[in-house]
Parts: C-alpha cells; sequence; structure tokens
C-alpha cells in the first residue's frame, strides 16, 4: 500500500519536473528543475531496493554533474530566453515511429523474458550494497577498470578543454589570433 | 494494490518520451544536454525494475555503468561546449555549420 502511494507520488513528481525541463523556456528552472527530478528518481531506487544505486544517483547526479552543469552556465548568457525553431515535420515523424516501436521492443521483453533465469541472483541475507561490491569485483571487474580510465580520460579531457586559456576572451579575437596563440603565448607565460 | 513491473516499465517510457521530445524541439546545445541527461535516467530507472523484479543484479550493474558514462559524457561536453562559446559567442545548433555538412 505504501509503496504504491510512494510509487505514484514519485512518478507524478518526477514527470513534472522532467517535462518543466523539457518545456521551459529559462535555463535556470530548467536545472533547477531537472536537479529535483534527479533526486525523484532516486525514490524509485530506494523503492526498489537497490540502496546503493540510490545514493550513487543522488552523490553523482545531483552533486557532481548539477555543478557541472552549474559551472558551465556561468559561461553561458542564461538569461536570455531560449529561442526554439519548429523541425523538420518528416524528422519528427520518422523519430515518433521508431519511439513506438521501441516503446513496443520494451513492453514485449518481460514476455520473451520468462523463462529466464537470474545469472547473479539477489541473496536477501545480505546487504544491497554487499552483493553489489561482490559482483562488481569479480564478474564486472574489467569493465569497472575501462569505466575507471573512461572517466580519468574524460577529467583530463575537461581540464584541457575548458581550463585552458580561461583568461582570454576567444570571441572577441580573429581566427588567425587563435591559430598563433599556441606559439604567441609560451614564452609570455615563461616571463613571470 | 500491487507495483508490478509494467508499471515501472510504463513510467521509464513515459520519461524516456519526455527526454525524447526535448531531444527533437531544442535547439539550444545546453538543453539538449538536459534532454540526453532524462533519456539515460529514464533507462536507469527500467534497468533497477528488472533487476529487483527478475532478482538479478546484472541491471543494477549495468545502471552503475550507464552513470558513469553519463557523467564522463558531461565532462567532455560541457568542456567543448565552453570552447565552442568561447569562439563564437552562441549555442545554437543549427550556427554549427562550419564543416558545411
Amino acid at each position: 500500500m505504501f509503496e504504491a502511494i510512494a510509487f505514484y507520488l514519485f512518478a507524478a513528481l518526477t514527470i513534472v519536473m522532467f517535462t518543466i525541463t523539457v518545456m521551459t523556456s529559462q535555463a535556470l528552472y530548467a536545472i533547477t528543475a531537472m536537479a529535483a527530478g534527479m533526486i525523484f528518481i532516486s525514490a524509485f531506487f530506494f523503492i526498489l531496493g537497490a540502496d546503493f544505486l540510490g545514493a550513487i544517483q543522488i552523490i553523482v547526479y545531483t552533486g557532481a554533474v548539477m555543478a557541472l552543469y552549474a559551472f558551465g552556465m556561468m559561461f553561458f548568457d542564461t538569461t536570455r530566453n531560449v529561442v526554439e525553431k519548429r523541425t523538420n515535420p518528416q524528422i519528427v515523424f520518422v523519430l515518433g515511429v521508431l519511439a513506438a516501436v521501441m516503446v513496443v521492443a520494451i513492453f514485449v521483453a518481460p514476455i520473451v523474458s520468462n523463462n529466464i533465469q537470474a545469472l547473479y541472483p539477489i541473496d536477501a541475507a545480505i546487504g544491497n550494497t554487499q552483493a553489489i561490491g561482490m559482483v562488481l569485483f569479480t564478474k564486472y571487474l574489467v569493465p569497472f577498470e575501462l569505466a575507471a580510465v573512461m572517466l580519468l580520460v574524460a577529467m583530463i579531457g575537461g581540464i584541457v578543454l575548458a581550463g585552458k586559456k580561461m583568461d582570454k576572451s576567444l570571441t572577441l579575437m580573429a581566427e588567425e589570433d587563435i591559430g598563433s596563440m599556441d606559439d604567441s603565448i609560451e614564452p609570455q607565460a615563461g616571463g613571470h | 494494490m500491487e507495483i508490478t513491473l509494467t508499471h515501472y516499465l510504463v513510467l521509464s517510457s513515459v520519461l524516456f518520451a519526455i527526454g525524447l521530445i526535448g531531444v527533437m524541439r531544442r535547439k539550444n546545445l545546453l538543453m539538449l544536454f538536459f534532454a540526453t541527461e532524462i533519456l539515460l535516467n529514464a533507462t536507469n530507472v527500467a534497468f533497477a525494475a528488472i533487476s529487483h523484479y527478475m532478482g538479478d543484479l546484472s541491471g543494477q550493474m549495468f545502471a552503475f555503468f550507464i552513470i558513469a558514462i553519463a557523467a564522463s559524457e558531461v565532462a567532455i561536453g560541457l568542456g567543448l561546449l565552453i570552447v565552442w562559446y568561447k569562439r563564437t559567442g552562441k549555442i545554437d545548433l543549427d550556427q554549427m555549420n562550419s564543416m558545411r555538412g
């Protein structure tokens, strides 16, 4: 009973928040509504017994990803209304048909999978976090290490892309100056 | 009244549809990133629900890797977006035609 109430409450809240994110013309409303929606999403993980996933959702999405977006929005003109243009109706039609086919596939999937059995069954005796750790560091060790390398690459890439020449406005420079900046900046940096 | 797997899959597809609407109607690249985050979250809900109702931990594992991929995507994407904004002053998708594609 409580599970049903919680499910419908958080489902309504999540849908409303994400609809605001998609439909609003203000960037600040969009980022705030999305942060709220991410927290409401984590409620589903707690209802489903995936405690560790819920905690990760809050830490990574509303902690790291939202902070990164807020940091990125400092660079952009967020007070200006976002202008949207109508897209080609044929593209929208094709994408809509593809999405409908995919939804049908999602709903058919549980029917097909009635005869499958769990590879890593959930053991009620041990907690969710412990079970996750045991599966993650045995069966999924190689993907885990690959994800770690991927995050390292992303971190270095983000630093190189966003942190370089932060004191210069590339908007006000000509194309040739940007091209020759790499040569001219190095002696100056060594001077002081 | 019991919440079944179908409830969660319906919710997941509704959230996915919202994200898809966002991807199709947004021309601002920052808003496009928001819509992709919604898409990834919708799949995470479906993975966690199937993991719970099938009694298998693999679904949660896939959700973890999706979260890791989303975090990397944001870091690289925002870095590229900042460089592009510093060069052109705009983040509109329609004006990214320097390759004449």
